[in-house]
């Protein structure tokens, strides 16, 4: 049966309707993506893809976040198996800035040389 | 690609218990945007910031889907391999941006073929440009150019947005839709410096495509209404009008450069107010397509759902009911 | 090195890849799920670059027209494919098996042309092994998930086997040139690929418990000479409808 569109692919799809509410039903579960650009770089989270198991997701996820630029490598982790804080524990993290004494920034000691060296004459 | 910052006056206003939301949450939630972060997918939310955000998501991610049907039409007819290759690649993409897209919304807690069903269903609505056919080769060099270059507005716009995982996809989206409006522009340029014959070809699409463009961004200002609060919380950045005129600035001159036109003596740009003028672009019709009724609304939902009900088979085949579907972190 | 055996060679390889990436561009869209429909999309990318390059090398190397007069302005008789990549899409059963069988072929055949006396060849089998490499992953992941899937997956991917098996088999025709090949070293010749290729083929179907059909002789042959199936016509019909409309025009 063919049917009136302008695409001569879908021309030859059968798009017989049945007139019922259309349900999909199962849902794979889904990886998250991450991506080495280069030997070298740190692998980066790029995105999910739904798959059935992770050879799939693999399989997906080279030509989903790969297919443009440059690659080494991808990883895939089952999103369940992923561990986070909760949002609202994000302050935990609010005074680390204020910690100097782990910045090099807050070890200052050319003034001092430069006065040692000019009492010195 | 993607069309549409309207939401259908009848969806603005119904439920929003935002006045019933915790106030201090709200407060938190509110000044977080205002200082420029971003909202993660764990953080607090009003029930309408997510509801509004899912359904806008949703659409532009079904717009991507559909948005493949009108290009995909040429595929097979592609006359060399620059432009096969070019088109199939483009029109991958779509597919690719879709499902970035459906991977943000469902961060918000709506599963994917869920949000498939109810475009089926059409319980979900997509941009109404792919309600329109591709009828011959320059439709493709339009479609890639202009509705192409009117979603890239939309979707820069919608890129400074406050939801980090949509502003990520959209990240990525709109660097490849750099490819889209390059290709896209080469192939119409091939065909205005061509033969009279494709001069033809395609100023006979610029005028069947015009009154769809003027329509991409939804009604005029003036008649379309206003949520504040999508505003403020910088889900909705910018005005229909807005939108328009700066698409209009940037694509009439690099398509009447070419010695095409549009089929509206009165498309100008107002020197005093610096917007666009044009002629009445029939916004019956386009609510008529909203609805259903346009030219290819039927075809477009029908193929969705062959795909998806020949797909079926093989989504079952793999499906293991012991893994749990579980909502995808970012 | 033989002119005309060497460009037979390539007729056949570059139009098998032309056709089937043609073919299997045609699920852009309708796959059967989004990360499916990209990744299908990318190998038919592949292919159809494939194409162009061996075109190129024939067209830069041997004389012949270029890519696009080559791929867009020959007749139906002129066209070297074997019947298999012909066949519509069918069923996502069937252009994965099709992909699975002719793509097995396509490595090894690659494996081979490395070592070939025509160093553009060589070069170019280098340079594309990595994609076809892909190409078998996801044939080979699929077809051992679906294999263990459902008796309904099960049941499609050996009926498919068993229709596409023989038209497979047919891959392996040989040109007008094959002693001519072979002696110059340009390709070790289709019948050591066709015995590589069924050993393969075998483990890997033993692997998914599906049992290949028998061998039904050479009904399927005749694509190497420019005899082909009904399929090929209206399918070149549609793939040159915009080109025909003007031959010299820039498209």
């Amino acid at each position: 049966m063919s049917n009136e569109s302008l695409d001569p692919r879908v021309q030859r799809l059968d798009l017989h309707r049945e007139e019922n509410d259309y349900q999909t039903t199962f849902q794979w579960i889904t990886f998250e993506v991450f991506h080495q650009q280069k030997r070298g770089k740190q692998p980066t989270h790029v995105g999910i893809v739904h798959a059935p198991s992770p050879d799939l997701a693999l399989v997906f996820a080279k030509e989903q976040y790969g297919r443009r630029g440059i690659t080494s490598n991808i990883w895939v982790v089952k999103s369940s198996d992923v561990y986070m804080f909760p949002q609202e524990d994000e302050d935990m993290f609010s005074t680390i800035p204020d910690k100097q004494f782990r910045e090099p920034g807050a070890y200052k000691v050319r003034d001092k040389i430069n006065a040692y060296k000019e009492r010195q004459g | 690609m993607y069309g549409g910052g309207y939401i259908p006056p009848e969806e603005q206003g119904k439920k929003i218990p935002v006045d019933q939301e915790d106030p201090i949450k709200l407060k938190e939630f509110e000044d977080r945007i205002e200082r420029g972060e971003k909202i993660e997918p764990h953080d607090w939310m009003p029930y309408e910031y997510r509801r509004q955000l899912i359904r806008m998501i949703e659409q532009h991610a079904h717009s991507e889907i559909i948005g493949s049907l009108p290009e995909g039409t040429w595929i097979t007819r592609s006359p060399n391999f620059k432009r096969k290759l070019a088109l199939i690649a483009k029109v991958q993409d779509e597919i690719g941006h879709g499902q970035l897209l459906y991977s943000a919304a469902e961060t918000l807690g709506k599963p994917r073929e869920q949000m498939i069903s109810d475009l089926i269903n059409g319980k979900s609505k997509y941009s109404n440009v792919f309600n329109y056919p591709a009828k011959t080769w320059a439709d493709v060099a339009v479609i890639g150019f202009l509705i192409d270059g009117a979603a890239i507005v939309n979707q820069l716009i919608n890129s400074k947005g406050s939801y980090g995982p949509y502003c990520r996809a959209l990240e990525r989206i709109c660097y490849e839709e750099s490819f889209h409006l390059k290709q896209g522009h080469d192939n119409l340029v091939a065909l205005a410096t061509g033969t009279p014959m494709q001069r033809d070809m395609l100023q006979d699409a610029i005028n069947r495509w015009y009154k769809p463009l003027i329509h991409f961004f939804g009604p005029p200002d003036t008649s379309s209404v206003h949520s504040d609060k999508l505003m403020k919380w910088k889900v909705k950045l910018a005005s229909n009008d807005d939108m328009r005129n700066q698409f209009l600035d940037q694509y009439v001159p690099k398509i009447r450069e070419l010695g095409i036109d549009f089929p509206d003596p009165n498309l100008r740009k107002n020197p005093e107010t610096k917007s666009w003028e044009f002629s009445d672009p029939d916004w019956d019709e386009f609510y008529r397509v909203i609805k259903g009724d346009g030219p290819c609304n039927e075809e477009r939902l029908d193929v969705r759902r062959w795909a998806d009900e020949h797909g079926k088979w093989v989504r079952d085949a793999l499906f293991n009911p012991s893994e749990k579907y579980r909502i995808p972190l970012a | 090195m033989n002119i005309e055996a060497t460009k037979d060679l390539l007729y056949r390889m570059a139009d098998d890849e032309l056709i089937i990436g043609h073919r299997n561009s045609e699920w852009t869209g309708l796959g059967p799920i989004l990360e499916e429909d990209i990744a299908f999309s990318s190998m038919a990318q592949d292919k159809i670059g494939h194409a162009k390059a061996l075109y190129e090398i024939m067209h830069t190397l041997l004389g012949e027209d270029s890519p696009d007069k080559l791929a867009f302005g020959r007749k139906e008789e002129q066209y070297r494919c074997c019947h298999l990549v012909e066949h519509p899409i069918g069923e996502f059963d069937f252009s994965l098996v099709r992909h699975f069988l002719f793509d097995h072929s396509e490595l090894l055949r690659y494996e081979m042309l490395k070592e070939s006396s025509f160093t553009p060849l060589a070069q170019l089998s280098k340079k594309i092994f990595g994609e076809l490499k892909y190409h078998v992953l996801h044939a080979d992941t699929w077809m051992k998930q679906l294999a263990n899937g459902t008796e309904e997956s099960r049941a499609r991917l050996q009926s498919s086997l068993n229709e596409c098996y023989p038209l497979a088999l047919a891959i392996f025709e040989e040109g007008d040139f094959e002693k001519e090949i072979i002696d110059s070293g340009v390709f070790t010749g289709e019948g050591v690929l066709k015995e590589k290729w069924m050993e393969t083929i075998q483990t890997k179907a033993a692997e998914c418990g599906l049992t290949l059909p028998a061998d039904d002789g050479s009904e399927h042959f005749g694509g190497r000479k420019g005899y082909h199936t009904e399929h090929l016509k209206p399918m070149l019909n549609e793939m040159t409808e915009v080109f025909s409309l003007d031959p010299n025009a820039e498209w």
